[in-house]
This record gives C-alpha cells, structure tokens and sequence, in this order.
C-alpha cells in the first residue's frame, strides 16, 4: 500500500471504523486534505444507508417478527452496526457514538421505568417513528454531532431519556434534584475540581420546572416529551462560584416563574464557553482521535480549545485541526489507539467480510467484549483504553473472531483463491487484506499454523480451514486490537 | 475522570510491561501454604449504597421525620442488637440471612466508614476507595500494591475478577483475570478439534512476541498469554458442583464461581465480585416487594447467604473472608423523588469464618442541628469516625498477613474495630 493510502486507511480508522469496499471506492482517488473535507462535509452526502437494510448484498439483521429498530433494543443495536459498517457519513457514526459515550445514558434504567419499548424509542427512535415526533436521544445527538456543545447541553438538557437518566423528570421548587445539575458541570462541561457542592445545589435550583410530561405510558403510543412547569421553578437568584456572566457576575438573578427557562439557558451558555470546559472537550477529542495514552500537551489542548472558543463552541472546527495536526499523521500513531469493541467488530466485518452475517450474531460478544450500544455501565460511559482488555474481554473478542471465520469461511478460500500456492502465499495474501502492523515472529507463527496438520494441497477445502483458522488468528492477536 | 484514568493507563502500561521479567504463567506452581491460603472477597456494592437503609436506626426519631416515605418501621427491621453507644439496630427486612449469618458471630458490621472532605463524585469516590488515598484518586489499588507484595511463584489465577472491567482496586503489576463467566472463558476455532489445537498452539506462540518498542501491544499480548495459561484450570471450576443452589442472577453465579475457584484450589488470594444499582436517587423504595431498594437487598442477602452455607458444607467458611464496601453513602433526608442524594459516610461489613461478628463504631444522630457532631454538610450527610484505610488495615494486617505500613502508605492501624 502506498504512503497516501496508509494514511487516509490510519484517518478511515480514526475517523471512521476503518477501510471496505465502499471507502476504497469513495476515498481511493482523493489527496487527504480531500478525504479529510469529504468526512467533514458530510452533509453533501445524502443519508440513505438505513434503506439498505434487508436488501442483499448487506450486513444482515435478524429479529423475532419484523425488524422494528424504535422498540426492540436489538432491533436498534443492529441498525447501529449496520449504519457503522455502510453509512456513506463514517464520521457522523464516530461521533455520535463519541457523544453516546460522553453523555452516557443507559438504557436498563429507563426501561425500569418505562418499559422496553418506550426505553428503546426514548434511546433510538426518529423522530418519523415515533408516535409524537419525538427523536429519540441517539437520533438528536447524530443529528448534532458535528455541532456546537453549546447546542448539545441545550438539547441533552430537555431529552426525554436524559430527563429520566438523571432524574430531571423528578426535579421540584419544594426538593431539587441534584443528579442532573452535578454530572451537567462534573462530566458534561467544566470536570471535577471546578465546581463546588454549593455549585451542585444551586444548579439542582436552576433547572427546577423543567419536567417530563408524559402521556399513558401504558399504551405503545404513549407521548414523551420536555415540559416546563413554572409552578414547579426556583425563582429565587442563584449563585455560583464561577462565572455566569460576561462581566463576570456569579449569581443569576431572581426571576419571574413565567420566564424560568431562561436560568437554564444561562448556566449552560456560562458552562459551555468557559476555558476549563474548552480544554476538557479538547481532551476528550484529542484522546478519542488521537492518543488515550499521551497525556495530551498544554499547549495543545490550549490551542485545540482556542478553536473551540472562537467558533461559538463548535466541534467541527476542532476536529479540522487534529485531523490536519502533523502529529495525528505521523505513521508512528497508526495503530496505538487500543479499539473499542464496536470499532474492532465493525472494522472486521469491512476487512473480512459480511455477506451471509447478522450484525445479531455481534449482539452478545459485543456485551461480553464490554460495549453494550445504548447501555453504557454509569453516566462516566465506558473506562477506555487497557481497561477494555481484561483476559474474559480478550477472549470473547477471540471468539467472536472465530464466529466470524467461520461464517466467511467460503468468502475467504474464494478471496485467496490466487494464493493457493503455498501456506507463505496464503498467510502474506491475508495480512496483507488485514491491515494491521504484524510483527516477522507472528508472521512466522501464521505460516507454521498454516503448514502444520496435513500435507499442503491449495485444495478449496484447505483454504477454507487454513484461511478461516489464519483469518481467526490475526483478527485474535495482539495487534489487531489497535486502530 | 479521563485524565486521571489516562495517567493511570499510561503508569499501568510501563509497570506491566516490566513485571514479564517474571515467569507467571506456568500452571503447576507450588502455592505458599498455612495462612497465605487465606482469600479475601472484595464486595463492591456500586453506585453508593445508602447504609441507613442497610443498617437500619430504627428508635431515632429524627430517621423517621427526615425520611417520610423511604422510613422502614420498626416492626419489620430485623433486630441486631445495640453499638457500644446503646443505640438499636436493625437491619433491612429483606435481610433475614444475614441476620441467621449475624447471629452466628459471623458476620460485623463497622459503622461511619469514610474519609475528611469525601468525594460526592461516583467516579472519583470509587478511585479514591481504590487507591486507598483521598489525595490521590490515581495510580495502583490497594489490593494491587498487595498483590505485588507476595512472593512469587503466584498462580496466574492469584486475583480473580468475576466482572468484565478489570477493577481499579486490583490494579498494579499483578495480572489480574477476569472471569465474567466460567463457562464461556474457552477457546473456540472455526474448525475445532484437531485443528482447533493447531490453532491454539499458534495462538499461544502469537502472543508470546512481546514488542518492546509496543507497550500496549505488548499489554494486550500478556493478557492474552495469561487467558490461555487459565483456560483448563478455569473450564475445572465451571464443573464444580455447590452443595446448594445459588442464585439465578450475575451476582448469585459470579459467586458461585469464587466458591468453585476455592473448592479448586486455584491459588486464588483475593476475588472480586459486584453487585450495582445503588445509585438511587428516584423512587428508592425501601418497602414494597418490587421496590428498587427491596430488590437489592434481596439479591444482596440470596447471594451472601447461598455461599456462606455453600462454604460452610465444603469445610471454606474458616479461609474466606468478604469485605463490603460502596463509594459513598447516601444523604440523610429524602429528597423530593423519594430517593436519597450522594452522601458520605456509610456502613461496611465483614463476612466469614475468622470475622468476630458484632457492631462496630457508632451510629450517627441523625438530629439536623448543624451542630450535630455526628453529621456535616450542615447536617445533611453522615461524617466519617472510622477512616476507610483503617478498614483495610485490619484486614491487612490481621487477616492476610501483610504489613499495612507499606501497604497502605502510612498507619491506619486504629483499636476498637477488631473485626477481624
């Protein structure tokens, strides 16, 4: 592979989840400034993957009945994976599934609540499948995912699923709810050690009346919507220990109930502009594209937060310059960012293959690799890098691997038809399709499993277990858990 | 959180890295014998439980006047006895085992556990337990530094973790396996049989290249090497067959297979196992059979209570140890979702054949008087008496045979709470 394709692959990882037939088709002739423009400019591309779904030629789906993604959670999770593995958008995927993780919201409590159904519309319905037009919390965050984060805390702020998430739904004038306000300044802005308990309570008061109004959750068609009750608002001032205010007041003043939103929107255009949440968001950025293992320098994060800050809190901005960072391009990045599962499975299904496979198949491994899509563990999302990798996660990757070989067994021996000459031939053929940063001694150890057994023939019987065996073992090394 | 979970990645990648001078993974190893033979099951009970609905205050007005909806009556509380202030006790209704389990001096109960200033952060609370340090929520746990204390050879099974997520508490240069399910920790090829061995004879050889130049890689190559010296051993566990059923849920099996893993003699020294949805900030429910608060004590009672009889028959009980501990407890008064806010301190409890069962420490008065010395946050939250690391010094020092000191990074050592 040329120097350019190797770079525009390591950005297709990065800012995608990695290389098939369609980004060879889309990005194979295009410079990287090009692809870098072509990911960010997604809103030229039109979105029709999901009506590929079903059709040949496809990741396959499997439900019980009909395939129904705004009330059975798997039926979600399925349309997830395949928006992954074909959306034309790679970037919009990546970052709403960045968003996912940074807003956190889990999907077993509020299906505690509600039930099911209503959890599953609430996390993955659009807006046209839901009864009341109501987009369901995944949908808004995709629909905003190159946005400002300005716009974002509004909108995390009066969603449905968050509103139970956080217990936004329980917040009264008489007893305020403080889990909402707390992880609004800890996770989703300024980060620990810039906000007091007295910052807590008194963001808990500036969102009081801001409700759920919910029809009979009893029926399927039940309505869920934000509602703001200004019987129910704190209308006394509120006071924080940082500023709210251009000219650096702290305290939001009383105020009429009538007009009570109106806190709300102050605190969070307060949070949204303030340098600690500039850096933080940068950070958060920095160690999802670039490195969760480099501590990120002040003078980056300084610089990426300065983007962010000029652009009214704009992310796409921010993402232009890692992307175009000499750093980010460095081969020495490619391949040091330990996947998510979702990354590992979704780039194995674009490397190896996916006709004949039901994105089901990935459900229950992916639970087990430790990424439950709509269900992350707590509001902090899922703990990166190394923790992913617990010997029970590595071998359910290991093994989902083998599921995957398997079922592409035919695909392989078909593929490295052209390399039935010898076990060397076989083994340099898929490496070569795996993109991956193999070491000689694995290279070696391939080529020794290959020939190990029965005498080497090339018969199609031999690729199909020799290539599934060789497939299985790099989708299960060392390496191949980076992007 | 993220930059302190970073920090701690990056430390945790070099400190592994060199620890492979070491030769752990060989599956035939003598284990250090007499009391070294002793385990220790760490209880995380996550998302900060609230204690005064664990260990109930049931004659202190002030619990029920602050808490009108969530107050257990003292009819139903299950009655313990006094601490050494003459205050009653009483635990959660659903808690009739460990009451039987109480009642056979088996089990304690240390009351106001906590720490000066106490995180109301989940994330920082839970790494602040961990590391042992309030001051520092990054770097190794305490039962990683631990870990690294004890002599090799160590079994490649010396920590078990019974969930997916390696716990920060173990944490350090010790590998630690994590086992979310017995029977599915296997290794599956494609073709199976003859050429599964094939494959994983390569799969073993793959991961025995350690990059130097690659510490992630290098990482993940040595989790892979300690998953597959662990296979068989672990496949041994799965068919152990409990003197008694446990329970039909992920923490009543996760359980099952500590106590699999002691009937196996796996060389196991401390075990971790989990069981969350503590954060109750809305609709708490303390009194309801279906009632969010009801549901995790019974699943918190069905499992302990399944393997302390489970351990008892297979002649375990005098080697085990369970400690509970939780990020932080919960505030006193209800809030307006009849559920509790994040607090401070909270309730621990001891479990097993060498605790000396009992109440320890003193109960908060839960009079709201800002003065109340009891209590800080203006009376909101429960202040700590015993400090946490002193907790884990007993069982430091007195239980597994360590030296706290170095342990923990200073004396904790403190009288009074001799649990143990």
């Amino acid at each position: 592979m040329a120097d350019s394709a190797k770079l525009i692959a390591h950005l297709l990882r990065r800012a995608g989840f990695g290389v098939g037939p369609d980004e060879i088709a889309a990005f194979g002739n295009l410079s990287y400034a090009q692809a870098v423009d072509r990911l960010l400019n997604y809103d030229t591309i039109p979105d029709t993957v999901d009506a590929n779904i079903g059709q040949p030629g496809y990741l396959g789906t499997t439900s019980n009945g009909p395939f129904s993604p705004n009330t059975i959670l798997t039926d979600a999770q399925q349309r997830w994976l395949f928006r992954m593995v074909h959306s034309q958008r790679p970037l919009q995927e990546k970052m709403t599934l960045f968003w996912h993780n940074y807003f956190a919201t889990g999907f077993d409590k509020i299906a505690g609540v509600v039930n099911t159904a209503h959890a599953t519309r609430l996390m993955a319905a659009k807006a046209s499948e839901d009864p009341a037009g109501q987009q369901g919390q995944i949908e808004m965050l995709r629909a905003n995912a190159l946005g400002t984060l300005r716009v974002l805390l509004i909108q995390i702020t009066i969603d449905p699923a968050m509103l139970y998430w956080l217990d936004g739904n329980t917040n009264t004038r008489a007893q305020p709810q403080e889990n909402f306000g707390r992880e609004l300044m800890e996770l989703f802005s300024r980060g620990v050690g810039y906000y007091t308990e007295s910052d807590v309570y008194a963001a808990a008061r500036v969102f009081t009346g801001i409700n759920l109004q919910t029809g009979d959750i009893r029926s399927p068609n039940a309505s869920f919507s934000w509602v703001y009750r200004a019987n129910q608002h704190d209308t006394g001032s509120k006071t924080f220990s940082f500023p709210i205010y251009a000219d650096g007041g702290k305290t939001i003043p009383a105020r009429a109930a009538a007009s009570g939103t109106q806190d709300a929107i102050d605190l969070i255009n307060a949070l949204a502009y303030h340098p600690e949440t500039a850096r933080r968001v940068a950070s958060k950025l920095l160690t999802f594209f670039f490195s969760e293992t480099l501590t990120p320098r002040a003078s980056d994060l300084d610089y990426l937060a300065n983007i962010y800050l000029q652009n009214g809190t704009a992310i796409k901005p921010v993402l232009r310059a890692i992307f175009m960072a000499p750093q980010f391009q460095d081969p020495a990045t490619y391949f040091t960012r330990y996947a998510w599962p979702v990354e590992y499975v979704v780039r194995a299904l674009k490397e190896v293959g996916w006709t004949g496979y039901s994105a089901a198949s990935a459900l229950s491994p992916l639970i087990n690799m430790g990424q439950k899509l709509f269900d992350p563990p707590n509001v902090a999302g899922w703990v990166l890098g190394q923790s992913w990798f617990s010997t029970g996660a590595m071998l359910n990757r290991m093994n989902w691997a083998s599921n995957l070989a398997a079922n592409q067994q035919f695909r392989i021996a078909t593929a490295s038809a052209g390399a039935r000459s010898s076990p060397t031939a076989l083994v340099d053929f898929l490496t070569s399709r795996l993109a991956t940063d193999l070491d000689p001694a694995v290279r070696a150890d391939l080529i020794t499993y290959a020939s190990a057994g029965s005498t080497w023939t090339g018969s199609d019987a031999q690729l199909r277990t020799k290539g599934a065996g060789v497939v299985h073992l790099i989708l299960g090394s060392a390496a191949y858990q980076f992007v | 959180m993220s930059i302190t979970r970073r920090t701690f990645i990056k430390n945790g990648v070099a400190a592994f890295t060199v620890s492979l001078a070491v030769p752990r993974f060989v599956s035939d190893l003598a284990y250090a014998q007499g009391p070294a033979s002793r385990n220790l099951i760490i209880l995380d009970l996550s998302g900060g439980n609230d204690g005064l609905s664990t260990l109930v205050p049931y004659t202190d007005p002030f619990y029920y006047s602050r808490r009108p909806t969530l107050g257990i009556s003292p009819g139903t509380v299950l009655p313990i006895g006094s601490d050494s202030s003459g205050k009653a006790l009483g635990l959660h209704p659903k808690l009739a085992g460990l009451q039987s389990i109480f009642n056979e001096g088996r089990l304690a109960f240390i009351q106001r556990v906590g720490y000066a200033n106490s995180s109301r952060s989940h994330f920082f609370g839970t790494d602040i337990w961990s590391t042992a340090n309030p001051m520092n929520s990054t770097g190794s746990g305490w039962i990683g530094r631990y870990l690294s204390t004890l002599a090799p050879p160590l079994s490649p099974l010396v920590a078990w973790n019974t969930v997916g997520e390696a716990p920060h508490m173990f944490q350090g240069t010790v590998a630690v396996a994590s086992i979310p399910n017995v029977n599915g920790y296997a290794f599956q090829s494609p073709t199976g049989g003859g050429e599964g061995v094939l494959e994983r004879a390569a799969a073993t050889s793959i991961a025995s290249h350690i990059p130097v130049d690659k510490p992630q890689v290098a990482f993940v190559s040595t989790t892979v090497q300690s998953a597959l010296a662990t296979l068989d051993t672990v496949a041994s566990v799965g068919q152990v067959k409990p003197s008694i059923a446990y329970p039909n849920n992920g923490f009543g099996q996760a359980l099952q297979a500590v106590a699999g893993a002691m009937v196996k003699d796996t060389g196991t020294r401390v075990f971790w196992v989990q069981t969350g949805g503590f954060d109750t900030h809305a609709s708490q429910d303390t009194i309801a059979d279906n009632g969010a608060y009801v549901r995790l004590m019974v699943t918190l009672n069905d499992g302990l209570s399944a393997l302390y009889t489970d351990l008892k028959n297979q002649g375990l009980l005098s080697s085990t140890l369970l400690l509970s501990f939780s990020e932080f407890g919960r505030r006193i008064t209800e809030n307006g979702s009849r559920g509790t806010d994040h607090g401070a301190a909270s309730v621990m409890f001891a479990m097993g054949g060498g605790v000396r069962g009992g109440i320890y420490g003193t109960s908060p008065n839960l009079s709201p008087d800002p003065q109340n010395p009891t209590l800080e946050n203006a009376a909101g939250d429960v202040t700590f008496e015993t400090d946490f690391r002193s907790a884990y010094a007993k069982v430091l020092d007195n239980w597994l045979g360590a030296d706290s000191v170095t342990v923990l990074g200073g004396n904790f050592r403190k009288t009074g709470i001799d649990f143990v």
